[in-house]
């Protein structure tokens, strides 16, 4: 971390944002160093909900890890399962079934939708609205139903398999997911009007917190924060995996780079999710869900595999290490957030507590996923 | 009765006993009211266990506050920490003393009871300073700094537009203001059109000061959550927390009621037949609904942008309007002769 650059005739002081407070959603802490309201700098304290999870995964079989990437980023769970099961399956060399990648698209865009639903929710509060939250909570509710009835769980999915997913989803499901399609569409202008162009949000987002593109690439910072800096990037499109080569979205990027560009890029993906799903729920073929040859115990050849998938906060990696036997040898998780939040302590110099407050909030931390 | 009241000791007593009844019942069932409005706004149900539609639930948690432990912690100044709360009260108590509720429904009529209303309302920031300074905690401390200089800023627009009020009334006295807004609801000051033209504009800038003077959203920096846990009384709990949350909602009654007095014609009937306290308490509980409202739709402003819109937007317009009001009764004394 850099020094601050203390002015001696300053008089500045010490307090810890967290690890209990309520902007930073859940056990982050934050040392601020402030001059008055002005933040001189700010140090990222991470290790309070550190898991261990990379040498969890060294220490048990291949497909006892499935659930730990649940325990990631809870509010994305299943891109993390989508990322684990696809790096194995490349090892290993197992072919999924066609409908089992198209099932595997919509749930995840299902519950990229709930996370950006929470994250709208839980960002217009830190900003002091607390009826947003109330509204994207009661979407989000109906997404959580859908995915329940079809994975069993609400928050900490484990629904992939190598070779495809564990239950084949019903006709409920089905008109369930357009119906809620139909509904979203018509609460996202509510959205809008309630907040998107509300005067004080405009206010306290147009021009706050400014991350360049070239600051994102220092500090490796990707999804939409990225995507809010006029870069385009997104694995689903730049490094294309499962089904999404066949599906018709765009990528939003504002150019901005400021608080509201990161709001608007999320809001967009919203849109652009629900039109993936449409897609997808159309095109589904019929077939079985699981691949017929997977074997019961995974032993990928040796060797050293990386896998990249677009979570819902940016670029999910994971790197594995075979040397041939049933458990992974070496594993790494590259975590978007942990990235974003690095870029925390410069972006926010010189910049109002309250301010700083909204940058941090439009980087959608989760901090277990930061920690692993 | 009404020789009973002759008697000053006994008078005394009643409006006393009356007047703290009225805050505390106030205070009281505006949090059941603002509970039950956010959640309607946030399409719940908001309290329903405690008696019929929640009724009972302000009750309860008043026993629960007030059996509650005073914890008074370490490294806090103990004298400043106690007597803040009872800052914030007992000035927002006090300034009930010259409210009219109805014609003859006053404790006090003094003639400089609008005079008195300001005082007492410059003593509650220096709750809020006390408050925050005694806690000894850093984000109460920003808090009280911000609550400071919030009252400082919005205190002056909302004097000038009294002020250009106080112009065309010729009296500081309230009750006096009221009876001079008799008859239909256009005699109201707030349309009164002929004395300023800018009458709406004065409500406007009165009503988003009384939201500003009372800490209230969008304008509550001083216990911005987000930002500053629970502001000044972050170190609070029981009923230290108790009394503060009463005087805010006492508060919020003064300005209500304030702005009933000043623009909104208060006891009188808008229809010139039917005065009376009912129609006060209904004119202060729709503004009161109003506060709400937009504390439940907008997000927070910040510091700046509050500082920004009294220093920048609400002054030079309530100058303006105070200019306007001086040249408006120059013009009308000429033309039609004082």
């Amino acid at each position: 971390m850099n020094e601050p650059d203390c002015n001696p005739n300053q008089e500045t002081f010490v307090i810890n944002l967290g690890p209990q407070h309520p902007a930073t959603h859940g056990v982050l802490r934050v040392k601020l160093t402030m001059d008055g309201e002005y933040i001189v700098h700010a140090e990222p304290v991470l290790g309070y909900i550190h898991r261990m999870h990379e040498k969890m995964g060294e220490n048990r079989t291949w497909a006892q890890f499935l659930p730990n990437t649940a325990r990631l980023d809870y509010l994305g769970a299943l891109s993390y399962n989508h990322g684990y099961v696809q790096v194995v399956e490349r090892a290993a060399g197992i072919e999924v079934p066609e409908r089992a990648e198209y099932i595997r698209v919509i749930t995840v865009e299902l519950n990229r939708i709930a996370s950006h639903l929470l994250w709208y929710g839980a960002f217009v509060l830190d900003l002091g609205g607390f009826t947003p939250l109330l509204y994207a909570f009661d979407d989000r509710e109906h997404v959580l139903d859908l995915l329940e009835s079809v994975t069993g769980a609400r928050l900490t999915f484990c629904y992939f398999r190598f070779g495809g997913v564990y239950n084949d989803i019903d006709e409920p499901f089905i008109t369930g997911t357009r119906a809620f399609i139909k509904r979203l569409r018509s609460r996202l202008p509510d959205y809008h009007n309630l907040v998107t162009k509300n005067i004080i949000m405009i206010k306290r987002l147009k021009e706050v917190g400014p991350i360049s593109a070239e600051m994102c690439r220092r500090y490796g910072a990707t999804g939409p924060v990225l995507r809010g800096s006029g870069v385009c990037y997104d694995v689903r499109k730049n490094e294309p995996y499962s089904v999404y080569p066949e599906l018709d979205f765009d990528i939003p990027v504002y150019s901005e780079c400021d608080s509201m560009a990161r709001y608007m890029v999320r809001m967009d993906e919203i849109d652009q999710c629900l039109r993936i799903i449409e897609q997808a729920l159309d095109k589904l073929p019929d077939g079985p869900v699981m691949a017929e040859k997977a074997p019961k115990i995974i032993k990928p050849p040796v060797g050293d595999y990386y896998g990249a998938v677009e979570a819902a906060r940016g670029t999910f990696g994971i790197r594995v290490v075979s040397d041939g036997t049933n458990t992974p040898y070496r594993m790494k998780l590259r975590s978007p957030t942990f990235s974003n939040l690095s870029l925390f302590g410069e972006a926010s110099r010189g910049m109002l507590l309250a301010d700083a407050l909204a940058l941090m909030g439009s980087l959608d931390l989760v901090i277990p996923e930061i920690d692993r | 009765m009404m020789e009973l009241l002759e008697m000053e000791p006994l008078r005394l007593l009643i409006f006393l006993g009356g007047l703290i009844a009225f805050a505390a019942l106030n205070a009281a069932y505006l949090v059941w009211l603002e509970r039950k409005v956010a959640a309607h706004i946030q399409c719940r149900i908001g309290p329903k266990e405690v008696g019929p539609f929640g009724l009972l639930q302000p009750l309860v948690d008043g026993i629960k506050l007030m059996s509650k432990q005073l914890l008074v912690p370490n490294g806090v100044d103990p004298y400043l920490f106690k007597v803040a709360p009872l800052l914030v009260l007992v000035p927002a108590v006090m300034s009930f003393v010259v409210i009219p509720f109805g014609e003859n429904l006053a404790a006090r009529n003094i003639d400089l009871g609008l005079l008195m209303i300001f005082a007492f309302a410059s003593v509650n920031v220096l709750g809020l300073l006390l408050g925050g300074w005694g806690s000894g905690n850093k984000y109460a401390v920003i808090s009280a700094a911000r609550a400071v200089s919030q009252n400082v800023a919005y205190e002056i627009p909302m004097l000038i537009t009294v002020i250009s009020l106080v112009m065309v009334t010729h009296t500081m006295n309230l009750n006096e203001i009221v009876k001079q807004q008799e008859g239909m609801f256009w005699n109201w000051y707030i349309f009164r059109l002929t004395a300023s033209p800018l009458m709406p504009v004065a409500f406007l800038i009165f009503f988003i000061c009384s939201l500003a003077e009372t800490n209230r959203a969008p304008f509550d920096l001083g216990e911005a959550e987000s930002e500053l846990i629970a502001g000044y009384h972050t170190e609070y709990s029981g009923m230290g927390f108790g009394v503060f949350f009463m005087g805010e909602y006492a508060n919020m009654v003064i300005g209500a009621s304030l702005a009933t007095v000043l623009f909104l014609g208060g006891w009188q009937s808008p229809f010139g037949i039917g005065s009376g306290w009912w129609w006060f308490l209904l004119k202060v509980y729709a503004l009161i609904f109003c506060v709400m409202w937009v504390r439940w739709t907008y997000p927070r402003t910040t510091l700046w942008g509050l500082l920004n819109l009294s220093w920048k937007v609400l002054i030079p317009i309530s100058l303006f309007n105070l200019l306007l009001t001086g040249a408006t009764i120059k013009v009308v004394s000429y033309l039609f002769g004082a």
